[in-house]
């Protein structure tokens, strides 16, 4: 009895232990990878080539989830509205939900999937070939060469990503709410335009979206370059990146609409 | 895959992309309009503004010519103190009277501006001296029920 409840203990305070350690690496990567990324964009094109990897190859998913998410929300805000005699309002609420949280969340999420665990795949294979100590041994900083590249690709690509999601959504939800059902185009845009901020919404929206790629793209480097050299550990590396991001962009995003949002309206 | 490809596939994903955010702030986003916009500020007095919101459109003759900027309780007199920023382009004579209407039954609350003849116009930070205070239908029913009950007993 008594041997089982120290047992537990142990292992609570073991793992509780590591998590805090784990932390404090992480942020201790996170100030090495800016302090070489003036090292890092000296070669601007290691950059360049991480854009292309993480957020050109990532657009056809984006886009097309873009539009299908705008569409439903047409249909189903449509649904909604049109019970209250509101459904010239499709387009505030449309452009609202994806502006300020869709657009971010869900690109984000959609990236850190895509992106984010490609990233940690590679990274950890690198260290599990020892491409790693290699470069490490012909005096490359691996950090500058490949962490800080990939890190910045990500921060880059993720609001540009997040915009794109946002407009297909509503370019979705124009074809499904004035072409098939038939609001008329002019409610539906002078609408949006009347309530839709620039400043609070737009902006707040990429804001969000930038914060998000900061997180994604950290967690992905820190979980690759952390990850045990074999292929096991790799594989739950990729795993702990997409979980992890996926919760870090729930958290953020509710820390940040409490910020952003509290009391706006 | 060689550098050229890779630097002409990222200039058209990031065209791409500030072009959705140009799309975004202009289409969407209405940025054009009264944005930074140089307006100035006039300031009105109701007994009660009602569902009134900030950044509530401020309109005449069904135009937008401004928003609501900041609503306050006045507390020597209990009144709310209405603050608007107005277009720099519209100006509104010394009589205008300011009215809380509602565009619908459920639709938003706004502020309704009626020029009156006076030659003097308004100047930054003026006060709007007649007003019209939101019809609240909770007192609208009451005072109609009333009505009735009165009109019945006779």
């Amino acid at each position: 009895m008594v041997e089982t409840t120290v047992a537990t203990l142990r292992r609570v305070g073991a793992v509780t232990i590591g998590t805090i350690g784990r932390l404090g690496y992480a942020a201790r990567f996170f100030v090495a990878v800016i302090a070489n990324t003036p090292a890092a964009f000296k070669r601007l094109q290691l950059t360049l080539r991480e854009i292309y990897f993480s957020g050109v190859l990532s657009l056809v998913i984006i886009m097309v989830s873009g539009l299908f998410v705008g569409m439903v929300l047409a249909l189903q805000g449509y649904d909604v509205l049109t019970r209250y005699g509101a459904d010239q309002s499709l387009g505030v609420l449309v452009a609202l939900s994806l502006v300020r949280e869709l657009g971010p969340v869900v690109a984000g999420l959609l990236f850190a999937s895509r992106a984010g665990s490609a990233i940690t795949a590679e990274i950890g294979l690198m260290k599990a070939t020892e491409q790693l100590s290699a470069m490490e041994m012909m005096a490359v900083d691996p950090l500058a060469r490949v962490v800080a590249p990939r890190f910045w690709g990500g921060v880059v690509s993720m609001p540009l990503l997040a915009a794109l999601f946002s407009t297909l959504g509503i370019f979705g939800a124009y074809i499904v709410g004035v072409k098939l059902i038939g609001i008329d185009a002019g409610a539906f845009w002078g609408n949006m335009q009347a309530a839709v901020d620039f400043q609070l919404d737009i902006v707040n929206g990429i804001v969000k979206s930038f914060v998000f790629g900061a997180a994604v793209s950290l967690i992905a480097v820190f979980e690759g370059f952390d990850a045990k050299p074999t292929a096991e550990g790799v594989s739950s590396a990729t795993t702990r990146t997409v979980v992890e991001s996926s919760l870090a962009i729930l958290a953020l995003d509710f820390v940040l609409t409490v910020f952003m949002f509290h009391g706006a309206r | 895959m060689n550098r050229t490809a890779i630097d002409l596939w990222v200039g058209i994903f990031v065209a791409l992309g500030l072009g959705a955010i140009l799309f975004l702030a202009l289409k969407v986003g209405n940025l054009v309009s009264f944005g930074s916009d140089p307006g100035y500020h006039l300031q009105a007095k109701f007994d009660n503004i009602g569902g009134l919101k900030l950044r509530a459109p401020v309109k005449s003759a069904g135009i937008v010519v401004g928003r609501v900027e900041s609503v306050r309780l006045d507390p020597a007199t209990y009144l709310a103190v209405v603050t608007m920023k107005i277009d720099k382009d519209y100006e509104f004579t010394a009589d205008t009277i300011a009215s809380i209407l509602t565009s619908g039954l459920l639709g938003e609350v706004y502020i309704g501006l009626d020029p009156g003849g006076d030659p003097k116009m308004l100047a930054d930070n003026g006060m709007i001296g007649k007003t019209q205070s939101a019809v609240v239908l909770e007192k609208l029913i009451g005072q109609f029920l009333y009505d009735k009950a009165a009109g019945g007993g006779k």
